[in-house]
Formats: structure tokens, sequence, C-alpha cells
């Protein structure tokens, strides 16, 4: 299994497409890095616009609240949305890309089981949406803590300001980029579902697309009749739960609690779900795959 | 002799159409065994089947005496196998290709092995360009290579001269004499070319619309001073009536193309112009044909769609 | 000996009661605050404010004479709210024209005398300030100022060994906060479905409060001026 989950990841890793992501992303965190750097302080009053009523915000204050941590929540903010579409362009061509081209019917003429060689041609495009995820950590959070230092972290949401020292932050980053592996995963393993009933990649990448578009779209809309019964079941409401990582807790005063987590059991629940997706998805294409007759 | 593959009551049908319709065959170790039809009869269906592309509606497939369905992997160990267009990971080179799927046989294979293979059809010079710079020719050497680099028992191969030019498919014929002669292997092989097959080809079996038309060996089947005359008069029907009611009757095979078409052997002929003139037959020409595809037609008589290389 | 501490205590009520006018208590409070020119403070602040979780920063206080004041954050970041000028009390003082001062008496149960100041020029930006004062210590123990333009103030000092020169160890400053509301765009929440979504007017024209605890004073060594800009 090693060795053919090795051989997968030759075929991946040699194809000039993988490496379209990788710049895409370097691309997206670069621009966002130098728009911070040369024009940070114009963002910062935006986001602070509506609190400068009550309170003073001297330079100081603006250079480290745009540190290295909170360009990163920045970028992994507008970047989360956009990655589906990196993933599903690997995990979409998995079986499709293969049997477009022909080579789906040599390989399974060879000794390896089709659930086999599903669990490796999966396991392949998680390495990649991992090997994405860890670029993009290379570049939006270590960069920017190199480009940026540190400073407590201050992230804005709906409800109020959650604000977390320096030294309680990483670690959010780390469990943060984990679970956004487990979302993109779910979004790779949809991706790949529909990659086997497919004969070229284009399909289940914008199909793969179109259901990640549309269920953010209700994910997102504040419809009454959608909001107890609809979205907790769609995955993309789930998929931005690494946000969870950093809201924290709070004492009675309001004093932030160092190392806590404002509601681990609704992230640790909304993970569940992405998990259950991830499961339902590829148990359904091993299923499926195992049941068709390859005509290309 | 021990039966390599034993197909029994193969059937496969895909909605309403049986693409294969109860078709038995049996391919003995050390064969070449002709797997024979035309577009669309179903050869396509059966090899994919025997390669578990397929899953079949009913019927058993045996190979090497092992149900194919419960021992999958350790028969496809032992097979190897162009399936159509051999079709490769173009962005990547000859040599990366034979890697993989030697690997995906399942064994170790060292590098130099590889290389040997890649020499074996002649493409060691090319070893390390990209597939996408191949020819068809080219390809469909690297494809064998593929197909042979784990020294399978069995080798499948469906239409393996299409698409070449005729040098291509004169390499490839001497290659799968030298298969079965020199490394006795056991080779199964489509084609719809009558004549590579009859060159090739120790067994064969016809077959049409899904169904077993014929399955023997070569020259049991066809004795090659058997011949197809095509015979050519001034009035067709009429000799034809006249042939069926004279002692001729025997060598007549049916009608076509405003000819009769009789079956027999190549000392024969001279006497049966002689009753041919006797019986007062306005003859315009006797043309004998190429035997191979000749008692394909004469099988097939009526079907006059098959394509004579 | 209960009759001799009753005497000792009337004798201390009457004399202070007799011997300090509203203006007086003032001036003295005044004085003990003129004796500072500058300081640098160290404490801990705390910031408790409805839509803010923060976490106790380390601060730096520095004051200049007559009212210069800034919090810094030692390393971290803060939210400083508009008016924490106010926690200097010398700032209540700083009127050109002066006050009418109304002596209210004094507040039952603490026994500290409140005294309001109004600013006798009708433009200033302070409208009114309510002190109550500590007489024999000269300490304002709480003061409440109002603003034209920024709500209330509220202040609490708790004093200990920098009593002498007016400082306090512990200071409450409260202050009214505007409602929060975030720019459009600027977030994809995450729901976890926990949050009951507070009623409107919850979030609006809260008091929000700032507490620092000061660790060390460290008083008329000089401070410069480029850590107000």
């Amino acid at each position: 299994m090693l060795k053919l989950l090795k051989i997968e990841l030759f075929k991946i890793f040699k194809r000039p497409r993988t490496y379209i992501a990788f710049g895409a992303i370097a691309a997206i965190v670069f621009l966002i890095q130098v728009a911070l750097k040369f024009d940070g302080k114009s963002y910062v009053d935006l986001l602070m616009s509506n609190l400068s009523g009550s309170f003073e915000f001297s330079d100081d204050f603006k250079g480290r609240l745009l540190n290295g941590y909170l360009i990163c929540f920045v970028i992994l903010n507008t970047l989360l949305i956009q990655m589906p579409l990196l993933v599903a362009l690997i995990a979409g061509d998995s079986i499709a890309g293969e049997a477009n081209m022909g080579t789906l019917r040599l390989s399974l003429t060879k000794p390896v089981s089709r659930t086999e060689y599903m669990l490796v041609k999966f396991a392949a495009s998680v390495v990649y949406t991992l090997a994405l995820l860890i670029w993009m950590a290379a570049l939006a959070l270590f960069g920017s803590m190199l480009i940026f230092g540190t400073n407590d972290l201050v992230v804005l949401r709906s409800e109020g300001i959650e604000q977390m020292k320096s030294f309680d932050v990483l670690w959010r980053y780390f469990a943060a980029f984990g679970y956004a592996a487990v979302a993109l995963t779910t979004v790779s393993a949809l991706a790949f579902l529909l990659s086997v009933f497919a004969e070229n990649s284009i399909g289940p990448i914008i199909a793969t697309m179109s259901i990640v578009i549309v269920f953010t779209i209700l994910s997102e809309m504040n419809i009454p009749i959608y909001d107890t019964t609809v979205k907790p079941y769609l995955f993309t409401s789930h998929m931005v739960a690494w946000k969870g990582f950093f809201y924290v807790k709070a004492d009675a005063e309001g004093t932030t609690i160092n190392g806590s987590i404002e509601n681990l059991p609704a992230v640790l629940k909304s993970l569940g779900i992405l998990v259950a997706y991830i499961i339902l998805f590829f148990s359904t294409a091993v299923w499926v795959f195992r049941k068709k007759d390859i005509l290309t | 002799m021990v039966p390599i593959i034993e197909v029994k009551h193969l059937t496969k049908s895909f909605r309403d159409l049986k693409a294969v319709n109860d078709l038995s065959f049996t391919v003995q170790e050390g064969q070449v065994y002709g797997f024979l039809g035309q577009n669309g009869a179903g050869k396509s269906t059966t090899i994919r089947m025997l390669l578990t592309l397929i899953k079949p509606t009913s019927g058993t497939i045996e190979i090497f005496g092992l149900d194919l369905q419960k021992h999958r992997k350790e028969i496809l160990r032992q097979v190897g196998a162009i399936i159509e267009r051999p079709d490769l990971y173009k962005y990547l080179t000859a040599l990366e290709n034979l890697r993989i799927f030697a690997a995906m046989s399942g064994i170790q294979i060292s590098e130099k092995k590889l290389m040997d293979q890649l020499a074996m059809v002649g493409l060691e010079q090319r070893a390390h360009s990209k597939v996408k710079t191949y020819s068809q020719g080219m390809k469909q050497r690297l494809g064998i290579a593929i197909a042979l680099v784990h020294d399978p028992k069995l080798i499948i191969l469906d239409e393996p001269t299409n698409g070449l030019d005729p040098q291509g498919i004169a390499d490839i014929r001497n290659l799968i004499l030298m298969l079965s002669r020199d490394m006795h292997k056991t080779l199964l092989i489509s084609s719809h070319l009558l004549s590579e097959m009859e060159l090739i080809a120790d067994s064969m079996i016809i077959i049409d619309k899904g169904k077993k038309l014929v399955e023997g060996k070569v020259n049991e089947l066809f004795d090659p001073a058997e011949t197809i005359v095509e015979l050519k008069t001034t009035d067709d029907s009429e000799t034809y009536n006249k042939l069926m009611q004279s002692s001729l009757k025997g060598f007549v095979q049916g009608k076509r193309n405003d000819c009769v078409l009789m079956k027999l052997h190549r000392n024969k002929v001279p006497e049966v112009m002689k009753e041919l003139v006797r019986m007062d037959v306005n003859v315009i020409s006797l043309h004998s044909k190429h035997s191979l595809e000749d008692y394909f037609l004469s099988l097939t008589t009526g079907q006059s769609n098959v394509e004579v290389a | 000996m209960k009759n001799i501490l009753f005497l000792i205590f009337f004798m201390c009520g009457a004399f202070v009661a007799k011997a300090q006018t509203a203006e007086e208590v003032i001036n003295n409070v005044k004085a003990k605050l003129e004796k500072v020119n500058d300081y640098e403070a160290s404490g801990k602040m705390k910031t408790n404010v409805i839509f803010i979780k923060a976490p106790i920063a380390n601060v730096k206080v520095y004051y200049k004479k007559p009212n210069k004041l800034r919090i810094n954050n030692e390393n971290g970041i803060s939210f400083i709210p508009k008016g924490s000028v106010n926690i200097n009390l010398n700032n209540i003082f700083i009127n050109t024209n002066g006050f009418d001062i109304i002596d209210v008496g004094k507040e039952s149960g603490t026994n500290l005398r409140i005294i309001k100041l109004l600013p006798k020029d009708d433009n200033a930006e302070v409208v009114l300030s309510t002190l109550y004062i500590d007489e024999m210590l000269s300490l304002i123990k709480k003061a409440k100022t109002t603003t034209k333009e920024n709500g209330t103030y509220e202040l609490e000092m708790t004093y200990g060994k920098y009593a002498a020169y007016g400082l306090a160890d512990k200071v409450n400053f409260s202050f009214n906060t505007k409602d929060y509301k975030l720019p459009k765009g600027i977030t994809f929440d995450y729901d976890d479905g926990s949050k009951k979504t507070e009623p409107a007017d919850k979030m609006k024209n809260k008091k929000g409060k700032v507490e620092i605890v000061y660790s060390g004073y460290s008083i008329n060594k000089g401070v410069p001026d480029s850590v107000f800009n």
C-alpha cells in the first residue's frame, strides 16, 4: 500500500498542474502581505472604525495590532474560502483523470484491489491537501511572523472582540490548520466521489465547486427557515469552525482566560460532522467504484 | 495440455444490449489464441471481463484453473495486457511509466531489468523522453514492455496492431511469435484483421454479436489448400439453381454480390470448371480468394462489412 | 474606656467639620496632587467591556504636569478607552476660569464629603464633576465627571503606599461605550449555535470598565515628552 501511495504521489507531484495551487497560494499570501505591509494602517482604521468612538488608537497600537498573527488570520479568512477549488483540482482529477488518459484500465488490470486503489488514490489527495496547508502555513503563518513579528491577536467577530496573548496564539493556529485539513479533506472526498462518475476531470471539479458555492451561500445566508433545518447539516457550515479555536472564554469581568476555547464541544461536533461526511463520501465512492464497469 | 483460460457461458448485458451472449471457450497453455470478430462483436467486452474491468452478468471465468472473481490478485499477478490503445502517462518518461506499472504488478524489478525491457522493444535510447513525444508505434511498444515487465504467464493483447503502419504491424507480429516460441508464453490476441491472425494464431475463436460462431485450431478449422471460390456468371440465380441440382451442390456456400461462393480444394478446381462447361454455365470469371478471410466470409455471409487487410 | 473613645472620636469629628470648608477640602486635595510633577507607574490593567474579551495587560502609565497621561501596554495590545486621561485626578482641577463649588455634605455610611465642581466656563468639555473626598486624608475616593461629548466617567480609587502623593494603588475607570457593530464583509463568523442573539440594546451604551492595579510609582524622576506622542 505504501509503495502504491508513493507511486500516486510521484504521479501527482510530477504534474505541472499540481503546482498551480502552490503558486496561487503563494501569490495570494504575498499580495495580502504586501498590501498590509505598506497600507496596513488604513486596514486597521477600517477594522477599528466602529470602535474609534470609545477607544483611542495610537500608531503604536496599530503597529502592534497588525502583527504576523493577525495577518495570518486575515489570510486564512480569505484563502480558506478559495482553497476548495485548489483541492478539487487534484481530487476531482483523481479517478476521472486516469479514465480520461486511459491509464485507469491498465492500472485496474494490476493485482491491486479496487478498494486498495481507491484508498491509495484518496490518501494521495489527502497528502496533497496537507502539503498545500503546510505550504500555506509556512507562508501565511511563519512568513507573516517573520515579516510582521508577533504580538497579541485580536479577532473581530460580529459579537465582539476576542483578544488573546501572543504566547497563547501559536497552538491555536496549529489546531486551526489541523481542522482546516479535515475541512478540505471533506471537499477532497466530495470531488473524489464525483470523480468516480466522470470520464474527464473538468466535470467533477466544476461540480464540486458548484456544490461548495451553493452550500456556502446557504450557510452564510440568514434565512430563519434554513437556520435550523438545512444549515446544521451542510458541511460548508462546519468548514469555518477552525475559527472556533480563536474564540476564547472570558471570566465574569471580561478577562480572557489564557488557553481557553469558548465552545470546544461545538468545534468538536463540527469536526465530527465533517469526518462523517468524509466517511460518507469516500465509502460511497468505493462502493460505486467497486461495481463500476471500466469502459474507458 | 493445460487450460489457461476457461470461459463458460459468459454473458454481459448493458441494459437491454447483450454485448456478450453465452460465450464459452478455452485457451490452452502455450497457445497463441486468436480472438476474432468485427468491430462491436464483443471482443473488447470479453477481454475486459477477463481482466476484471467489467463484471460479467453471468457465467464463469477460470484462469490458471482459479476462479477469477475469487483469486483476482493471484491471477492478475501472472497476466500482462494491453487493452485497445496503449494509454500511458504522457507527462512521464517511458522509464517512469514502466517503473510505475512494474511496481503496481507487485514485484520488485531492478532498474537494469527495466532498461533491458525497454531495450527489448527498442526504446532504450528514448527511455528518458516523455511519452507525449512518442509516435503511436513507440507507444505500442512501450505498452508491450509494460505488459511483459513482470514476466507474466498469460499475455492478453486487445487489437495490438490497431493504428500501426505496416512496419509496426510486422514488429508486433515478430514479437508475438518470439514470446510464444522462445518464451513459451500463452497469448490471447483479439483482432479484426484475419490475415494477421492466420499468421500467428494456433487456435482461434470467431465471435459475432457476442456469440461464438466457431472455435478450433487454425489448421483444423481451415485446410490451407481449401479455398473459397467466387464464381461470376451471366446469371447468378440460374447458376446457383443449376449448381444446387448438380453433383457440385456440396461445394456451394451461398450467393453474394452477383457471385456464387463455393468452398473447395485447390485440385478440385479443374474438375469443377469442366462440370460448369458441361452444365452450360456462362462463366465470366472464377476467382479464388485468400483462405482465412473467406473462411470467415463463409461463416458470416451476407454481412459483407468485414475488413480485409 | 468606651467613653474616652467616643470623646476622641467626637472631638476629631468636630474639629474637622469645623476646620474645613468645601473650598479648603479642595485646596488640600489639590496641594497633595501638586506635589507630583510626573510619574511613571507600572501596573496590571484589566479591561471589562461587554463586547471585548481581553487578557490582563502589563501596563506602564506615564504622567506629566499639567495634563499629559499615557497608558502603554508594555509589549501587548490594549484597548485604551477615550478619556482615560481622567484617571489623572489633577485633570479635574484644570479649568482656567475656576469652578463654582457646591458642598453637598457627607455621604451617609461612608462619611465621605461630597463636593460638586461646576466649571465657570460654559464652553468647557466637563459639565460637572462630583467628588467623594476623604477629608482626613485629603484623598479623592470617587469621582464622577459628566462631559458634553463623551458621557460620564467614573473613577474609584483605593490608596496605599502612595497616598501621600494622592496616587492610588488601584483605579477603577468606568466609561460609556458606543454600540459595537462590525463593518460588513470583514468576517465570516463560525456560528457554533451556542450564542443566543443578544437583545440589540444590550450591546448599546453599556458602561465599560478598566481597572488598573499599580505595583509601583516612580515619582518626580522626570518623564520624557516623547512617551506622550
